[in-house]
């Protein structure tokens, strides 16, 4: 009389209403954002300093086994900030970094004259090399990069810039110039600006069977060369220093100065120094430690 | 147009107003004098008025649904609606009930003197009987607590509604598992239970079958007699006959005849639109 | 292609190992995701709801922004955070950068619009259904808008994980306001970025397909866990 079928079999019920709402949607979600909590705060007990470096530092391999030396030897943690160069020196001028551990002399030198740290010291150098394909379509092997840079603008073939405010981009246009070409104005054919990484530039050159200036480091580290190799190398300009400096509390009086001093002493004692000269990449050092008595 | 007495309204709707320009069927019908007898008759029989809208109109977007609707709902009467498709119908129960607003708020009128049954002055059953994602129960309690029930008077008049429509074994089942005339009942339920002043109804049984058909209406005339006052639409002018108290013909927007049941499907002269609505819906009708 | 079809195998052989920095770094991923998803959906969900349900003047204004934040770059969000959590910003005295907080900050951000907007359409959808009758049974407009998200509590679900699939396979922001920091802030995509970088690409590849695996497994329990339940799975959709 009611239209209702008269065998029904109950359904199973759905869990119903906005209490079990709670139940399915945020019980899982604060379980996991208890977890993640829990998680978070722990790492704020550590001793540890931030380290500003460069990307093509942190990719040679170097601090993997200079910074557990470091921590073994004082305690402290050291963390690590990998970008390129100008955001380095960026992120330490701003206060966000404790210590600043890159490769431009020139920029360095500045970061003190400003009165962001108190001194900059020689830590190690390594090389730039000039690498483009195995066949040498320019003829540019030898070890005089400014003619070698020469002769490469004169030609089409490919060269990939980072382009990127980097260590090594900074070495590359002085090394143009060098070579009597302004590269704002003179762009030679092939002349390729990323502005990425070290890494990416090789992918890149690799790619497009491209000539690249890059650090011995990270050369050495990399493994998509493709059919890339090292066609100039040994010039006395193609020389990178590396350098340490602690961010002054004058300018930022929460920096953590006297664990990142010790850093800075620690990286260019005999101990630290010895550290450095034993990273390999197959047989081969990847750095120089040439820090000053 | 009100006047006073028991019938404020005029029983037939006046089809243009000077300056409008022109009549709705052109060849012209003038208000008819009623009959003083029937009508006291008639009027006497209504109770107080509930709810009085005074050239209502209704503007939805850009269109105009409703336009100057004059008329007063008595408690205790049965006023069911009849118009073609897209009238005015479902619009002029929505403004009656109160979830639209009129073009000028003095439009409508609320005579909330003492509310006759203790519960809400309106609940509306609408065409398609929403529910959430709950037992029917569980709807049943939502809407007494949507009106401040407290907990134990929730349980009990929920029972007692799902009993009134016949729907308690299906207590605990989803809502939307429930079929079409299961859900319409559900819906007059979940009104029945605010133990609401009047009752409205948008074509409650139009997509039942015979059966189910019969069913709702059975119950809402067992609402009716319980004291509820009912306005109700259809497109079954059967049921009209079977249900009404009076009757409203819209078309356009427009009310154009408003009469007691008896009136309308026999004696009253009503305006042409009316008549042919009538013969159209009627085909037995010679 | 060749890097492609090494990193099958390396992926199998990544996560059969179990590595534990991996796992670690996997963790961190889901985590930092997870809670950005819930201080994400705190604020999106109730803004969404909010500009559902609510008439002010201007309201198309402010969901054509909202629709427009959905374009924001997650590298753009991240140099925002970076910018404001820096020690030289406004916030700097609470030594938030270069932590998972920051990070948690970030995506929170990023994840925000993209739940008020769903959860909006979600809504406005309901309530065409159902928003009248609802106001016609007495509920207000705030409570309204509560009923019928408890209603299209699935689609709530389906907008979550969506916000949950966004922020986990999003590099920008972690990578500038976390710093990429190993073992402190390193998640899958930074990782995955890092070794690309080093012209790792099977590996990279490799990881990529271990976070897809990790993400997958997670919606494989979802969808195990409605089905017990005897929910239509696709009522998620």
């Amino acid at each position: 009389m009611d239209g209702m079928t008269p065998n029904l079999t109950p359904v199973p019920t759905p869990r119903h209403g906005a209490r079990r709402l709670v139940g399915r949607l945020f019980a899982p979600a604060a379980v996991a954002a208890l977890i993640a909590g829990a998680a978070l705060p722990a790492a704020a007990q550590d001793r540890f300093i931030v380290m500003a470096s460069t990307t093509s530092t942190e990719q040679s391999g170097l601090f993997k086994v200079l910074l557990p030396a470091f921590r073994q030897a004082t305690g402290i943690e050291v963390r690590v900030v990998a970008v390129g160069t100008g955001q380095a020196i960026d992120t330490a001028r701003r206060g966000d970094a404790d210590v600043l551990f890159v490769h431009d002399t020139a920029l360095e030198e500045k970061f003190v004259a400003d009165g962001f740290a108190a001194e900059r010291r020689d830590v190690m150098y390594n090389d730039f090399v000039l690498a483009g394909p195995k066949a040498d379509p320019a003829g540019l092997r030898g070890s005089d990069v400014a003619a070698a840079l020469k002769k490469l603008a004169g030609t089409p073939q490919g060269f990939v810039s980072r382009g990127d405010k980097s260590g090594t981009h900074a070495a590359e246009l002085r090394l143009w110039k060098a070579a009597g070409i302004e590269i704002g104005a003179q762009r030679p054919a092939g002349y390729r600006a990323c502005g990425c990484g070290m890494g990416p530039a090789l992918n890149m050159a690799a790619a497009l069977n491209a000539h690249v200036l890059t650090d011995r480091g990270t050369w050495l580290a990399f493994r998509n060369r493709g059919e890339l190799s090292v066609l100039v190398e040994g010039d006395r300009r193609l020389f990178n220093q590396y350098g340490v400096l602690v961010v002054s509390r004058a300018k930022h009086p929460h920096v953590k100065a006297d664990l990142a001093q010790q850093f800075a002493d620690w990286v260019v004692s005999p101990a630290g120094q010895a550290v450095i000269g034993q990273v390999k990449v197959e047989g081969e050092p990847l750095f120089f430690p040439n820090a000053r008595r | 147009m009100s006047a006073a007495g028991p019938c404020p309204e005029p029983i037939a709707q006046p089809l243009a107003r000077g300056g409008e320009g022109g009549r709705v069927n052109g060849a012209g019908s003038p208000t008819a004098t009623p009959d003083p007898m029937a009508l006291a008759g008639v009027c006497a029989s209504m109770g107080p008025p509930v709810l009085s809208l005074h050239a209502a109109g209704v503007t939805l977007g850009a269109t105009t649904a409703l336009t100057e609707v004059t008329l007063t709902l008595h408690r205790g009467e049965r006023l069911v609606l009849v118009g073609s498709n897209g009238a005015g119908k479902t619009t002029l129960l929505r403004l009656l009930h109160g979830v639209v607003r009129p073009q000028a708020a003095a439009q409508r009128q609320v005579h909330r003197s003492q509310p006759a049954r203790g519960g809400v002055l309106g609940a509306m059953v609408f065409q398609r009987p929403f529910f959430l994602r709950l037992s029917v129960r569980r709807n049943l309690r939502l809407a007494l607590w949507l009106h401040g029930v407290p907990r134990a008077g929730r349980e009990a008049q929920a029972r007692l509604a799902l009993q009134r429509v016949g729907l308690e074994v299906l207590a605990e089942r989803p809502a939307h598992t429930l079929s079409a005339g299961q859900q319409q009942r559900l819906a007059l339920a979940r009104a029945w239970a605010l133990r609401p002043e009047v009752l409205f109804l948008d074509e409650p049984t139009a997509s039942l079958d015979p059966a189910a058909k019969r069913e709702v209406e059975a119950l809402i005339d067992g609402i009716a007699r319980e004291g509820v006052t009912l306005v109700m639409s259809t497109h079954n002018l059967g049921q009209a006959k079977r249900l009404a108290s009076r009757v409203a013909h819209l078309e356009g927007g427009r009310l154009l005849a408003l009469e007691p049941v008896d009136r309308f499907f026999g004696a009253a002269v009503l305006p042409a639109p009316t008549r042919l609505f009538l013969k159209g819906e009627l085909p037995w009708t010679a | 292609m060749n890097s492609i079809a090494q990193s099958l195998p390396i992926a199998w052989s990544l996560v059969t190992a179990a590595d534990p920095q991996l796992v670690a770094v996997v963790l961190l991923s889901l985590r930092v995701s997870a809670m950005a998803c819930v201080f994400g959906a705190l604020l999106g969900v109730a803004a969404g709801a909010a500009l559902a349900v609510l008439r002010f003047p201007g309201q198309r204004g402010v969901v054509a922004l909202l629709n427009t934040l959905l374009a924001l770059p997650s590298v753009v969000v991240g140099l925002t955070v970076y910018l404001l959590l820096s020690r030289s910003g406004p916030l700097g005295e609470f030594g938030l950068l270069f932590t998972p907080t920051a990070m948690v900050v970030a995506q929170s951000l990023l994840v925000m619009p993209l739940i008020a907007a769903l959860t909006r359409r979600l809504l406005v959808s309901a309530l065409e259904q159902g928003g009248e009758q609802l106001q016609s049974l007495g509920a207000g407009p705030l409570l309204r808008a509560g009923l019928l998200l408890a209603h299209e509590r699935l689609g709530l679900v389906t907008v979550l994980l969506t916000a949950f699939g966004r922020a986990v396979s999003e590099v920008g922001a972690v990578m500038i306001v976390g710093g990429n920091i190993e073992g402190v802030t390193r998640v899958m995509t930074t990782t995955i970025a890092l070794e690309t970088s080093k012209g790792d690409l099977p590996l990279a590849l490799a990881l990529g397909l271990v976070l897809l695996g990790v993400v997958g497994a997670l919606h494989a329990l979802l969808a195990l866990l409605q089905a017990r339940r005897g929910q239509p799975v696709e009522a998620l959709a």
